[in-house]
């Protein structure tokens, strides 16, 4: 009856057995609930927060792009310059995307069903790119193959264009993106462990067969979430990309230069219209990656039932 | 065929999983692997499997050596303790995947399949997957999968390990009759002596990497060859003491020891088993000695006696059969007289003695 006295401090004598029903709901987590006020305060304050720092923001971007009406959003980003935009960021994560998803599924094979020598140091490198800030990823890539770079002489005399062009925004690319899938899928299998793979070399498959057939249909949901994080990264990678990329306009800017160069112009309207084509990518991002945890978390589970 | 192990180690860092281990699986015969955990008993099965490599040694299917054969070469059944089941197939795609990876022709697949599927006492269920299925169920799958290529070998990790006790008792019975049926030559994992001695014609024991003891259910049991073989076969009575005169002494009681065993001074061990000891309203001599009854219980097919002897100094655990103990009619604090039929002594010094 205690616990009762706190939201209402009449006493409850009728209906015993709401009373009894209440008290039981309530004692059960009385050990770690707190008194109502405290709960309240609380949620406005994470809610406050969030609304501040998260929702907030995702309006006003949305709100700025549309606030000279739907004509100057869609000018804004069918012109040239946001068209041109749009295709190198696409053409970079199609080709980062795919060679970072290989990469990978090969390094989370080998760190969670081998054991080898320099493992921890293989695991190491690949968090690199996520202790490294993206300035100096990019600059990385200058200090290699400018024109002063490492490789500088050797890749002018071929006549290659890597930095300030395509070849240089990829790798600056395929460098920051380089830990998302590989990471995902390394949590998952060293979670799931390597039964069903032998299991299926002692019924006479072979690597390839163990792989299409188990170890593929197995890690898809978490190679997915994996993919789709790095998808997000790609395009939206701003920092080491701006380093190499030179900013040129209709040739290497990619969508997050774009915006940068239109907000240095004072063309607020537009910039938020092109940063709101991100900012939507950002979104669906979300929606896919908690639709893919609910189905790992549910794979997982009926695996240890 | 028969499967030689000669001369296996195997290290995991600093850890010697195995330590020169050299035995023979007979063919056809269905052999247990018996030891705590930690005894080397998972990993003999998984370089007999194939599924770790020994530092050290050589294996062998009949005359063949196998050593650098791979896994899906050697032709086995494997069951793990936890299924290992292929959660995204159906049960008839997870019973199928071995021979469509061994390229079995589809009409010859869906018979065998179904084949098994009776065998396993699960037919109808081929659609279903193997989360919609029970524990029991489940291993009973795995067992059909690995049966289903006609390997030559079955290897089985604690194939029992994760079901409870009244599917373990039925999964175990069905075991061993359909390995009199198909008479495979099989080896299984288990650190349940209740299970080893149920199931298998041969028990070998393991313990810190070594075999103890290999044997029938009957001599293992009979004549344990060391102390640790005596101190894992189910429940047992300890006591520890020093060789004086040429004989243990625990509490009152004199066990003679032959002279080869055990010097005098020597630190021993003696066992002995709660059914080997006679209780009695008489004295015995020297080979029998006081003891207090604690607590007796009778809700068993055997009553089990609780008695303390030497001032209850020490425990003493006794199993008799109903009817003796209705002619005893024992009570809590009854003074009564102990003597064992047979009591086992190892010593510092040597292997062992029986008295």
């Amino acid at each position: 009856m205690k616990t009762l006295s706190v939201t209402s401090p009449v006493p409850v004598s009728p209906a015993p057995s709401q009373a009894t029903t209440r008290a039981a709901k309530t004692a059960a987590t009385r050990a770690t609930s707190e008194p109502r006020l405290l709960q309240w305060f609380l949620i406005v304050m994470a809610l406050g927060a969030m609304g501040i720092i998260l929702v907030l923001p995702l309006f006003v971007v949305f709100s700025e792009a549309f606030s000279k009406g739907l004509q100057l959003y869609k000018e804004s980003i069918v012109n040239e310059d946001a068209l041109s935009a749009i295709k190198l960021t696409l053409l970079v994560a199609f080709v980062a995307v795919p060679i970072n998803t290989v990469f990978g599924v090969a390094a989370a094979w080998a760190i969670t069903r081998f054991q080898f020598k320099g493992k921890g140091a293989l695991l190491t490198l690949i968090d690199l790119p996520f202790a490294v800030s993206p300035v100096i990823s990019g600059l990385i890539f200058v200090l290699m193959f400018g024109r002063r770079g490492i490789f500088g002489q050797f890749v002018a005399a071929h006549d290659w264009k890597i930095i300030f062009a395509l070849p240089g925004i990829i790798l600056a690319t395929l460098f920051v993106t380089f830990p998302f899938v590989a990471r995902q899928l390394i949590a998952f299998m060293e979670s799931q462990g390597a039964e069903e793979e032998e299991a299926a070399v002692t019924l006479g498959a072979n690597g390839f067969q163990t792989f299409w057939r188990i170890t593929l249909p197995n890690i898809k949901w978490a190679l997915l979430t994996g993919i789709i994080l790095c998808n997000a990264r790609a395009m939206g990678e701003f920092g080491a990309v701006s380093v190499v990329s030179g900013h040129v306009r209709g040739q290497t800017n990619t969508i997050p230069l774009q915006v940068e160069i239109l907000y240095n112009e004072y063309q607020y309207t537009a910039s938020f219209a092109v940063a709101s084509l991100l900012t939507f990518l950002g979104l669906i991002t979300l929606c896919i990656k908690t639709a893919l945890e609910w189905k790992t978390a549910r794979q997982l589970k009926e695996g240890q039932n | 065929m028969q499967i030689s192990v000669r001369g296996v180690s195997k290290n995991f860092g600093a850890f010697r999983a195995l330590d020169n281990v050299s035995v023979d699986i007979p063919q056809g015969q269905l052999v247990a692997l018996l030891g705590p955990s930690g005894s080397g008993k998972t990993t003999l099965l998984r370089i007999i499997a194939g599924l770790e490599a020994p530092d050290q040694g050589r294996i062998f299917y009949g005359d063949q050596d196998v050593t650098n054969c791979s896994t899906r070469d050697r032709g086995i059944g494997f069951v793990f303790q936890h299924y290992a089941l292929f959660g995204h197939m159906t049960i008839f795609d997870n019973i199928a995947f071995g021979l469509r990876v061994r390229k079995w022709k589809n009409d010859q697949i869906r018979p065998r399949v179904l084949e098994l599927l009776r065998l396993i006492q699960l037919e109808g269920m081929e659609k279903r997957f193997p989360a919609q299925l029970s524990g029991g169920q489940r291993q009973r799958v795995a067992l059909a999968r690995a049966l289903a290529a006609q390997p030559q070998v079955m290897l089985l990790d604690e194939p029992f390990g994760a079901l409870d006790a009244k599917v373990r008792a039925d999964l175990r019975r069905w075991i061993r009759s359909l390995h009199d049926e198909i008479h495979m030559t099989s080896v299984f994992v288990t650190h349940d002596q209740e299970e080893a001695f149920e199931v298998a014609d041969f028990v070998v024991v393991m313990n810190r990497g070594k075999i103890e003891q290999m044997g029938t259910p009957d001599e293992v049991f009979a004549r344990p060859a060391s102390a640790f073989v005596t101190d894992f076969l189910g429940r047992v009575n300890v006591f520890h003491g020093r060789v004086q005169n040429g004989r243990a002494q625990i509490g009152e009681l004199e066990v003679p020891l032959e002279a080869e065993h055990g010097s005098e001074g020597d630190t021993f061990t003696a066992y002995i088993r709660p059914h080997e000891v006679e209780i009695d309203r008489q004295p015995h001599g020297s080979e029998s000695m006081l003891a207090a009854v604690s607590r007796v219980n009778r809700t068993g097919s055997i009553v089990k006696v609780a008695l303390f002897a030497q001032d209850g100094q020490l425990p003493l655990d006794v199993e008799l059969p109903h009817e003796r103990e209705a002619a005893l009619n024992l009570r809590t604090g009854d003074m009564v007289w102990v003597y064992p039929r047979q009591v086992r002594v190892f010593s510092a010094s040597t292997s062992e003695t029986a008295s």
